[in-house]
């Protein structure tokens, strides 16, 4: 980790005495799901670009977030969702990092859950992609940032389609998104477990169906930039 | 059998400790672990230099005694079996065998491979038992149990306290301790009266003994000698938010005169 471990003390000594380790998680734990819900919409949304209308159905979805009442409200529910996940992940992470100052000699060759120990680093590659998404479009939307000329702040559209033709873009695109598939295949269950809903009846279940949502998201964003590039 | 042996050597809790290669011959293969260890110790007193230090009790595995972390896994490369029940033919003649203290801030090595558990007894005296009256002995069956619940708890029940969930945990958290622990007695009906303070109890202990947080990488389940499993640590997140969400709170009566 980045910081000495005096300074996570500190950092975290506050937190420690408002929310238990268990609290923590749930809190994380259901921001995430809803987080995950929220995946399925945006996907849903930018599977329309390959619609091959002309950019029409998109833009028709794009306009209705951008204006139903409803969606609006839900936009500040959603920033506090990720807010809340991101937070209460870095507590538990700093807690996790200070709970073992000496680490091991050798190398763990424990079995673990799949990726599951890499949770903080695909999502700080996570977070790093949201920034710049924010930067592409939501700021440009807002007006905190200029839109690229010739292009409407309010032209998704063409602006996806700009950014999709950029190959440098396209990449990092695509990495972001193996990336967010590896954290997703560990997510979803991991969080059914931390709400307690875990039994053998149907834990096998849990971790086919977080697995398969996580190559549907993953493999269905990761679908545009290649049809982008092979199809148009 | 030859072996090189890499030891954590640390002279006591102050010392800053370090790995100090050792060599040891003629090992049967079906030696034990300990037996093996024991016959370093024979060297190094014959040479005059301080035995190793390493915690066993039983070797029977049914203690929770013995620990150490061999070659990056609790209890060494066999799954559910303690030190004690290691024996050297589980490795091949010739090899490097890194033995290494649990590492845990809540774990404090006290000398060498030794290390201070007693966080585990602070989490049992904050509410891991079932207070009960003294008297006449009880009937028996006069509180029924089903079935599926007993077996449920008599699995919960089979830790033994080693310590080798924290010690495989990336995170060194005790969750699979303390969900098992909780879990042996919530599921039963005598356990049931004390639960929901039970959870609450347990749960604050092991955060402020400075453990880490379960991150659902289940290398706990994978380690543990007595193969408890994490469905435990989820009817322990179940147990704490139906306690912090749903406990009665008691009666204040005043009294005016």
């Amino acid at each position: 980790m980045f910081f000495p471990i005096e300074t996570i003390r500190i950092m975290d000594s506050s937190a420690r005495t408002r929310f238990s380790s268990i609290t923590s998680k749930v809190i994380m734990a259901l921001a995430g799901l809803f987080l995950v819900t929220f995946l399925l919409v945006h996907l849903g949304i930018n599977l329309l670009l390959l619609a091959g209308d002309g950019g029409q159905s998109f833009t028709a979805a794009a306009g209705f977030m951008a204006t139903n009442p409803v969606i609006r409200i839900f936009e500040v529910v959603l920033f506090g969702g990720f807010l809340l996940h991101m937070v209460f992940g870095l507590i538990v992470t700093l807690r996790n990092r200070a709970s073992r100052p000496l680490r091991y000699q050798h190398k763990s060759r424990s079995e673990t859950s799949p990726l599951s120990k890499y949770m903080f680093h695909s999502g700080v590659v996570v977070f790093v992609f949201l920034i710049l998404h924010f930067i592409d479009f939501y700021f440009v939307k807002v007006g905190l940032v200029a839109p690229p000329s010739g292009i409407d702040r309010h032209d998704f559209y063409r602006r996806s389609i700009l950014l999709f033709s950029d190959k440098g873009y396209s990449a990092i695109y695509l990495v972001s998104f193996l990336f967010l598939g590896f954290h997703l295949n560990h997510a979803v269950q991991a969080a059914f477990q931390t709400i307690g809903v875990s039994h053998n009846k149907y834990i096998g279940t849990i971790k086919v169906v977080s697995i398969l949502y996580a190559i549907i998201v993953a493999g269905g964003f990761m679908v545009i930039p290649f049809w982008f590039i092979l199809v148009r | 059998m030859i072996f090189t042996l890499k030891i954590w050597r640390q002279k006591n809790a102050a010392d800053k400790g370090g790995l100090v290669t050792y060599k040891v011959e003629d090992i049967s293969a079906d030696s034990s672990f300990f037996e093996m260890l024991d016959m370093l110790n024979q060297q190094l007193i014959a040479q005059g230099v301080d035995p190793v230090a390493f915690d066993h009790d039983c070797r029977e595995g049914i203690c929770g005694t013995c620990s150490l972390y061999i070659n990056g896994r609790p209890h060494g490369p066999l799954k559910g079996v303690t030190t004690c029940q290691l024996h050297m033919r589980s490795f091949n003649n010739g090899d490097t065998i890194f033995i290494e203290p649990w590492r845990c801030g809540a774990f404090p090595v006290i000398k060498d491979l030794i290390v201070d558990r007693s966080a585990f007894d602070k989490i049992i005296q904050a509410g891991g038992y079932v207070s009960v009256n003294s008297g006449g002995i009880p009937d028996a069956n006069t509180i029924p149990v089903p079935k599926p619940d007993s077996d449920a708890a008599f699995d919960a029940a089979a830790c033994i306290g080693c310590g080798a969930c924290v010690a495989s945990c990336p995170n060194a958290s005790a969750m699979l301790f303390v969900s098992s622990k909780i879990s042996h007695l919530a599921l039963l009906p005598q356990g049931r009266v004390e639960a929901q303070h039970r959870v609450q109890q347990m749960v604050s202990t092991m955060d402020s003994l400075g453990f880490g947080n379960c991150s659902n990488t289940y290398a706990c389940e994978a380690e543990c000698p007595k193969e408890i499993s994490v469905v435990n640590i989820a009817r322990m997140n179940r147990e704490f938010l139906a306690a912090l969400l749903f406990a009665e709170k008691e009666k204040q009566i005043s009294f005016s005169l």
